[in-house]
């Protein structure tokens, strides 16, 4: 059945279609109508679940942290200074190994306040341990959230997952999508198995003083299950074809990359307008293409490495700033790419931050730059004026 | 022969990593006595996410959470929501997490779980400055005392923060204070707040030989003295209604403040003044006691 929604929405509704039995989140500015839909479902009973309004994302993220180690499905919703306040906790997740699904709806960071969207908020959180995919449309969205939690409740995986959608842009923008039907959700999604599990009939502790005889072996534990989950992703998608008969490219999806000069590397909502962008500059000439990184962690080394095989130029377009050389996406794909047999030109892109349109004008900059030029530098696209 | 009316089975084991003396591990002891074998605690970073043991070892035979530093009230409403979405009514949810934790950083999310009725038991165990950072100053570290960062000539200068005052305003069900050297009253409480649905809250004094600076084998003898001084009375705030559990055995400040190396600087004008002051917080929970005795009829 196709229904209107907006990306709140497609996050709440998948949240009750994935059975969720524990949900602790705290309101902000673009969140709260996740929430606020997910309250009503449970006022109605239609979604049984439990409603904790706590007094903080940090206290979101305990409660459900705790409430998965008695064996519970979670999830939380939250936003730009929310995630922030979350990081100390986002750490406890992934050490205890706690499967939780939290929707992140993308917001630049203040000060100054501002509402709008940018990526800097969950590409701050990438050194947490938390599977992270963005999402393009709010079908993307709905779809996404149910791959999530099979994804992160593999008994190989159990890691903590985000899916990340654009503030406004999806968050609050009505497009149709197709609702999953419930019993066939049931299908795909069975009940939550947490090894873990804390119980009075065989006590145990989660979450020890570990010494340093132990300590790095429970990091490499940790690297291995998203290296596990980055094998497994693409049988999550197939899963899902075989389940909706709906896919949405795996990890990263490419569009006209096979003979393609030049590539651009694109997260969220960029994605369909650097396609169409790449349609029109095809129309003009040019053989270019675009890759958008769909899931950020565990970083897809292999597909990158496949593209970048055959493409002289990549182009990529961070919608954050880290302050390092480039941005993180820049950094993560040069660093997947580069060998000392060489690899393709990678070229950095900063774009769209605190909320500025990324239009087609600016990503057919984009493009034309990065066919032009050979310096592996990093550029500030569609900057109002130059500083200084 | 009397019977004995603390329960027997032990569900805290021998071998755990605390100072010889420490008081805290006589709280948890107590506690498990008390709650038995069908409990839950979620610990945040304190004395106990130490002394229980490095993994895999524990030193409680129920099953122990850690949690994060700030967030103990999050953990028990977190436990109790999984418990209850998992159909797991017979267990008892506990948070158990020392004075920094409760009434400096964890002040918030105990505020927070406290307003929303969460249905678990929180235990402060109160050994009155940050011990397992090795003795720094917290908001329940009295007045006039020594810690590392509270040195002599710069001793603290503020009240001890009366967080069964902040706690009882959240109008709780149950709350009191209790002591390791009167384990019945410990114990009576405990089954008390066993008995009652939503959130019950206890303030367990801990007196810490290395922290306080006095022998280790003086722990309950201190402890008791603390109640018997009224520096730390014992009371229960029972739906609103107060009641002093011990007034026997009237003993002076001082006699409890001259055994502790981080009083001994104190001059007999500071040590008549901690006095005044006891006396004064006495008599407003008579008051409470008889006034609150009134309106609950």
């Amino acid at each position: 059945m196709e229904t209107m929604m907006t990306g709140n929405h497609a996050q709440s509704l998948a949240a009750k279609l994935a059975r969720v039995q524990v949900v602790a989140a705290y309101p902000i500015t673009p969140q709260t109508t996740i929430v606020e839909r997910i309250a009503e479902m449970v006022a109605s009973g239609e979604f049984p679940a439990q409603f904790l309004e706590v007094e903080s994302e940090h206290s979101a993220l305990q409660a459900c942290i705790s409430a998965a180690a008695v064996g519970a499905r979670t999830y939380t919703a939250t936003s730009s200074q929310g995630l922030l306040l979350m990081h100390e906790l986002l750490h406890w997740a992934s050490g205890l190994r706690v499967p939780i699904v939290m929707g992140v709806v993308n917001r630049a960071v203040a000060p100054p306040w501002t509402i709008y969207a940018d990526h800097t908020d969950s590409i701050a959180q990438r050194d947490t341990g938390w599977i992270q995919y963005y999402a393009e449309s709010n079908q993307e969205v709905l779809d996404t959230v149910l791959q999530a939690y099979r994804l992160a409740e593999d008994a190989q995986v159990l890691l903590p997952a985000m899916v990340c959608e654009d503030a406004f842009y999806l968050s609050h923008t009505f497009e149709p999508a197709e609702v999953p039907d419930a019993d066939l959700v049931d299908d795909f999604l069975p009940p939550l198995v947490y090894p873990s599990t804390l119980t009075v009939d065989d006590p145990a502790r989660l979450g020890s003083f570990m010494p340093p005889d132990q300590y790095m072996e429970h990091r490499r534990g940790i690297a291995d299950a998203m290296e596990h989950a980055a094998r497994l992703i693409p049988e999550v998608e197939a899963e899902y074809m075989r389940t909706f008969g709906r896919d949405h490219g795996g990890a990263l999806p490419t569009y006209l990359c096979d003979d393609a000069d030049a590539v651009l590397v694109v997260s969220g909502t960029a994605a369909p307008t650097a396609r169409a962008v790449a349609r029109a500059l095809r129309a003009d000439g040019y053989r270019v293409g675009v890759a958008k990184l769909r899931v950020f962690r565990p970083f897809p080394v292999a597909a990158m490495r496949a593209l970048a095989a055959h493409v002289p130029r990549v182009a990529v377009l961070d919608r954050s700033f880290t302050f390092g050389f480039g941005g993180a996406l820049f950094q993560e794909v040069r660093n997947a790419v580069q060998s000392p047999r060489g690899g393709p030109l990678v070229r950095g892109f900063v774009a769209g931050l605190g909320g500025r349109d990324l239009v087609p004008a600016t990503i057919r900059g984009i493009f034309l730059d990065a066919l032009a030029k050979d310096e592996p530098d990093v550029t500030w696209a569609g900057l109002r004026e130059v500083p200084g | 022969m009397t019977r004995l009316t603390i329960p027997e089975p032990e569900l805290m084991t021998t071998g755990h990593l605390a100072c010889p003396g420490c008081g805290a591990t006589l709280v948890m002891r107590y506690l498990l006595k008390a709650l038995g074998p069908r409990t839950i605690v979620t610990i945040p970073a304190c004395c106990w996410a130490v002394m229980s043991g490095p993994f895999p070892r524990t030193a409680l035979k129920v099953p122990f959470l850690d949690c994060a530093f700030e967030a103990t009230g999050a953990s028990i409403q977190g436990l109790r929501a999984g418990l209850d979405a998992r159909g797991v009514k017979d267990v008892t949810v506990v948070g158990f997490a020392g004075d920094g934790g409760t009434v400096d950083i964890g002040l918030q999310s105990l505020s927070g779980a406290l307003e929303r009725g969460v249905d678990a038991i929180y235990v402060m165990y109160d050994n009155e400055a940050y011990m397992n950072t090795g003795i720094q100053r917290s908001g329940a570290t009295p007045w006039g005392a020594w810690t590392t960062t509270t040195p002599l000539g710069r001793t603290k200068a503020q009240e001890k923060k009366d967080l069964m005052a902040i706690v009882t305003a959240h109008h709780i069900p149950y709350a009191a204070t209790a002591s390791i050297a009167f384990p019945e009253d410990f114990v009576r409480k405990l089954e008390r707040a066993k008995s009652i649905r939503g959130p019950r809250f206890f303030h367990v004094l801990a007196p810490c030989p290395p922290g306080w600076k006095y022998p280790p084998e003086e722990t309950v003898k201190l402890a008791r003295l603390a109640v018997d001084a009224r520096i730390f009375p014992l009371y229960e705030v029972d739906h609103g209604r107060y009641r002093i559990t011990r007034r026997a055995g009237k003993k002076a400040a001082k006699d409890y403040l001259e055994d502790q190396g981080r009083f001994a600087h104190l001059t007999d004008v500071e040590i008549s003044e901690i006095q005044r002051r006891v006396d004064e917080r006495w008599a407003q929970l008579e008051f409470l006691e008889k006034a609150t005795a009134e309106v609950h009829g």
